[in-house]
């Protein structure tokens, strides 16, 4: 049985092509930014076994194509390594290409996971011990060793950041997080996510206080000088 | 010159067959639109004339009325845009956007329409429409029975064209630039001499026949008018767009259906196009130049209306819909040069409603082809998709649409309109024993009153099967009426002219308020309902419980909307048709389900009273919890063939973050979500690619947003002409965002 908070059917924007997304619970992490709370708490949500999820997947294999398919995301789905890897075999019989949107704090069985992983999505959460624990509120040590996994393993990454406004949306950031990527194999893509304030709405309906009050969205022009300088 | 110089084909030339001719001789293109080219300096100044006239329209209701004449073919004098308009030419009466008064489907509703916008009714007129002529609205309120039109007073049936042109008839107008009108005048003298008297059926079909032909001698003498002969074939691309506009020109002059639809010109003009560009006839700038003036003249169609029928429709609309792309039977693709013309005029001559862009998608369109849909799509919200993979081989591969959704071979089909009923209200009828929740008056008899504390599914089930079997023989009644009385009150001569005479008929019926009764019979089934009554009334409903929602592609529920389509058209086959038509079935509202829910009172899947219905087949807002594609996979399930074979329309409506980061991201995920959606066997699709908030800063000022599209139920409507009420529903609409 795997703890799922929700399935997004149309997912655009996480990972190439269409992709059925399964947000899944469970995270030790407490990013500010969070715009998932509710997806905090491991065994919560909605229980699932993996050949019910992949039999509500395979429904919308005509729109997957040459590039869509299936994307774990969560949460952190790597907290969910038994279910994760019953699932990510059933999927590859049935012809399912595979994203993990992963922050990289998994566990001992993350080699297995990434088995079967056809393609990671690795969000960068901050290049350096201080920075890190200043967004997530844990040490940096376990991502890093998820990395060099992933870089024993040959993954395909792309890596993501979110852009904070303040904190940050700055050059400095920028050439950080160049030099970071460096240390990581095979990166595909870099994509910047503007912080946006629609999870805000869900600490307060939570009765959890919100650690970013008062931080405006990311604005959009400015996100795209800092892509610039990320692309240069 | 011969103007059927190096064409191909032998069939064509010895019977009216314009698909024959198609085949043999259209070129497909699979390349890219990197050919197209941008507005010449003469569209630009008439485009700018035609967007100052339709301004002051919008703020006045009507430009002007031609008080002098009535409807017909070649009742008025040629009028122009301004002095320059000289590509290609026609305008309904002499002068721009100047509207015709059509008294033949029924004077009161002439009267209702100069009232509304301070016109007096010409004396001579009412005169000749009330003391010598009958109309089609007297003859049909003559045979309408009490039960009738009662079910039309409370809204249980709705729109029906008794009181205004039908439409929805194509004219196949390919013809008179292939053949010329003389040719077509002929063969239709040949069919009237083989066609016997031997039934009250002949008898009419003669007599029709004879119409149609003064309608081409009308037809005729209109283009001459504007110092045109087209009783010869067309002899080049500029003349054959010519004298096609002046065959759809002389049915909308005549007529004023509620869709008066173009049909499928664009890979048939092509075949011209490419042979004037070989010849160097033609440049590619001037080809695009004879294209949006052709456009430009079809967003000048008008018909007058009343406010009432604008409320219901959410604007002026006319429903010029041009089918685009699609294959043949052979897997060809009929995609031309021309179908990226039509489709470059949507940025060329801004994004607007008219004429309806229908692209006819098949998986195996060319890519570039689908790319570039894709593309005008997500700028303009102006395109409409429809799955030709399973219109093919019902249809064939020269059929077209008329209006939004409903599938016709050109010249060969045509469609009785029908309108729709609201299954949601007959839902309560059959727990109020035939009684309006609203207008507290009983409709339907001998249905008795659900009185349960708690609705239970299997008496539900029963009494709303009793009610759907006295609506629907109620429903084909009627529809037997209304078009008794147009075929004799109010012929369309001159579009019936261009089809064949011995013409195939479908009679189509339709569905509003789908998702809400679905909805409402998952509700009974899966949860606790209990009615709120008021002497006797169910006027609200309890629900304890969750129950499964239209959707979310979950069978438990989708399959109610399976079961219930099925039973209904099988009940309204139970009765035959006038002049042996066949039953065909639509789910689809354009923007009545704003005004369908108005009418309508609170239902048992938790809607208040009064609430707007989703549109067309879509799943109520905010009731699809698993995003987007688990509704589309809903709506997909809801079977055509059969069944409901004059559409299923579906809108979709996401914001441009959500689609995808980059632009080419954007195009290539709405292929994939058009080709998975019709993989799974989907009718019809709206797209529109915009934010909410754009919507709300365009309902706050409307100024700045002139041209602002936006796809409603099977057509695109101007955003400012919706009523504040619809903009409110389409703003409230579940829109698809990136959390």
């Amino acid at each position: 049985m795997g703890y799922i908070n929700s399935i997004e059917t149309m997912g655009l924007v996480d990972g190439p092509g269409i992709r059925f997304v399964v947000f899944m619970q469970g995270c030790c992490l407490r990013c500010l930014y969070c715009h998932n709370p509710e997806t905090w708490k491991l065994k919560s949500g909605l229980q699932m076994t993996p050949t019910e999820l992949v039999e509500k997947a395979k429904r919308y294999k005509p729109y997957f194509e040459d590039n869509g398919g299936i994307t774990f995301s969560g949460g952190e789905p790597l907290l969910q390594p038994e279910f994760l890897i019953e699932t990510m075999k059933l999927c590859k019989k049935n012809h399912i290409h595979i994203c993990l949107d992963t922050a990289g704090v998994g566990t001992n069985k993350d080699a297995e996971v990434l088995k079967y992983t056809d393609l990671v999505i690795l969000d960068i959460k901050g290049t350096n011990q201080k920075e890190y624990k200043k967004i997530t509120k844990h040490s940096i040590d376990k991502v890093e060793k998820f990395i060099t996994l992933c870089n024993k393993m040959n993954k395909k990454m792309w890596v993501r950041q979110v852009i904070i406004p303040g904190i940050n949306d700055n050059k400095e950031s920028i050439f950080e997080l160049k030099e970071y990527i460096k240390k990581i194999k095979n990166v595909e893509k870099i994509e910047l996510i503007p912080y946006h304030t629609y999870g805000e709405e869900k600490y307060k309906k939570l009765g959890l206080k919100y650690p970013l009050t008062g931080f405006l969205a990311m604005d959009e022009s400015k996100l795209n000088e800092l892509k610039k300088i990320l692309e240069d | 010159m011969k103007a059927w110089r190096d064409f191909k084909g032998e069939l064509w030339q010895k019977e009216i067959n314009v698909r024959d001719f198609i085949l043999n001789n259209y070129t497909e293109y699979t390349g890219d639109e990197s050919f197209l080219t941008n507005i010449s300096a003469k569209t630009k100044s008439l485009l700018k004339t035609y967007e100052r006239l339709h301004q002051e329209e919008m703020k006045k209701g009507v430009l002007d009325i031609d008080l002098k004449e009535v409807s017909g073919v070649n009742n008025f004098k040629p009028g122009y845009i301004s002095m320059s308009d000289n590509v290609i030419v026609g305008l309904q009466t002499d002068k721009p956007l100047k509207r015709i008064i059509n008294p033949y489907g029924g004077i009161r509703m002439v009267y209702k329409e100069l009232e509304a916008y301070g016109y007096e009714m010409p004396k001579k007129i009412a005169e000749i429409f009330t003391k010598y002529r009958k109309t089609h609205n007297d003859g049909v309120f003559d045979a309408y029975t009490e039960e009738i039109k009662k079910a039309r007073h409370t809204g249980l049936i709705t729109g029906l064209p008794d009181a205004y042109g039908r439409g929805r008839i194509i004219g196949d107008y390919r013809r008179v630039a292939l053949y010329g009108v003389d040719y077509l005048i002929e063969e239709k003298q040949k069919d009237l001499s083989n066609i016997l008297i031997d039934s009250e059926e002949n008898i009419r079909l003669r007599e029709e026949v004879n119409t149609q032909i003064r309608a081409l001698n009308d037809l005729k003498k209109m283009a001459e008018s504007y110092g045109f002969d087209i009783s010869k074939p067309a002899v080049t691309a500029k003349e054959a767009t010519q004298w096609l506009y002046f065959a759809y020109l002389a049915a909308i002059k005549e007529n004023n259906g509620a869709a008066m639809s173009l049909g499928r010109t664009s890979t048939f003009l092509d075949i011209y196009f490419e042979r004037d560009l070989k010849e160097g006839l033609l440049t590619e700038e001037a080809a695009q130049e004879i294209i949006d003036n052709f456009v430009l003249k079809l967003r000048m169609a008008r018909h007058l209306r009343t406010p009432e029928y604008d409320e219901l429709f959410a604007g002026d609309p006319t429903w010029v819909t041009e089918a685009i792309g699609g294959m043949t039977l052979d897997g060809k693709s009929l995609v031309t040069k021309n179908s990226f013309r039509y489709l470059h005029t949507l940025i060329n001559l801004n994004p607007a409603p008219e004429p309806n862009l229908t692209v006819l998608w098949s998986y195996n369109l060319p890519e570039n082809f689908k790319k570039y849909c894709a593309n005008i799509s997500i700028k303009t919200d102006a395109i409409q998709y429809e799955n030709d993979d399973i219109m093919r081989p019902i249809f064939g591969d020269d059929y077209a649409i008329a209006c939004c959704v409903s599938a016709m071979q050109v010249g060969k089909q045509m469609q009785y309109f029908g309108a729709r009923c609201n299954l949601a209200k007959a839902l309560l009828y059959a727990i109020n024993g035939g009684i309006d929740e609203k207008k507290n008056i009983l409709v339907l008899e001998d249905i008795p009153p659900i009185t349960d504390e708690i609705l239970n599914y299997d008496k539900v089930i029963k009494a709303y099967d009793k009610v759907l079997d006295k609506l629907a023989s109620l429903y084909v009644d009627a529809m037997n009426i209304i078009h008794y009385m147009h075929d004799k009150y109010a012929y369309e001569a001159s579009q019936m002219a261009l089809h064949d005479t011995n013409v195939s008929r479908l009679m189509a019926f339709g569905i509003a308020g789908l998702s809400v009764a679905v909805d409402s019979l998952s509700a009974i089934k899966y949860a606790k309902v209990k009615p709120i009554r008021k002497n006797g009334i169910a006027v609200d409903f309890q629900i304890e419980g969750d129950f499964p929602k239209f959707g979310n592609d979950d069978d438990k529920v989708d399959e109610i909307a399976t079961l219930l389509t099925k039973s209904f058209i099988s009940k309204l086959k139970k009765k035959k048709l006038y002049r042996k038509a066949k039953h065909t079935l639509s789910v689809l509202t354009i923007t009545s389900n704003v005004v369908y829910g108005e009418k309508t009172g609170a239902t048992p899947d938790g809607r208040n009273d009064g609430m707007p219905f989703a549109p067309g087949a879509n799943p109520m807002h905010g009731r699809d919890e698993n995003g987007a594609l688990a509704s589309l996979n809903s709506v997909a399930k809801i079977p055509y063939k059969n069944v409901c074979e004059d559409g299923i329309s579906n809108t979709f409506s996401i914001t441009p973050d959500a689609l995808g980061h980059t632009e080419e991201e954007r195009k290539n995920n709405l292929v994939s979500l058009l080709n998975g959606y019709f993989k799974k066997g989907a009718h019809h699709i709206n797209v529109n690619v915009l934010n909410r908030e754009l919507l709300i800063d365009a309902m706050n000022n409307p100024d700045k947003y002139p041209t602002l599209t936006i796809r409603v139920s099977g057509y695109a409507v101007n955003f400012n002409r919706l009523s504040r009420k619809h903009q409110e529903e389409v703003i409230a609409r579940t829109f698809h965002r990136r959390v």
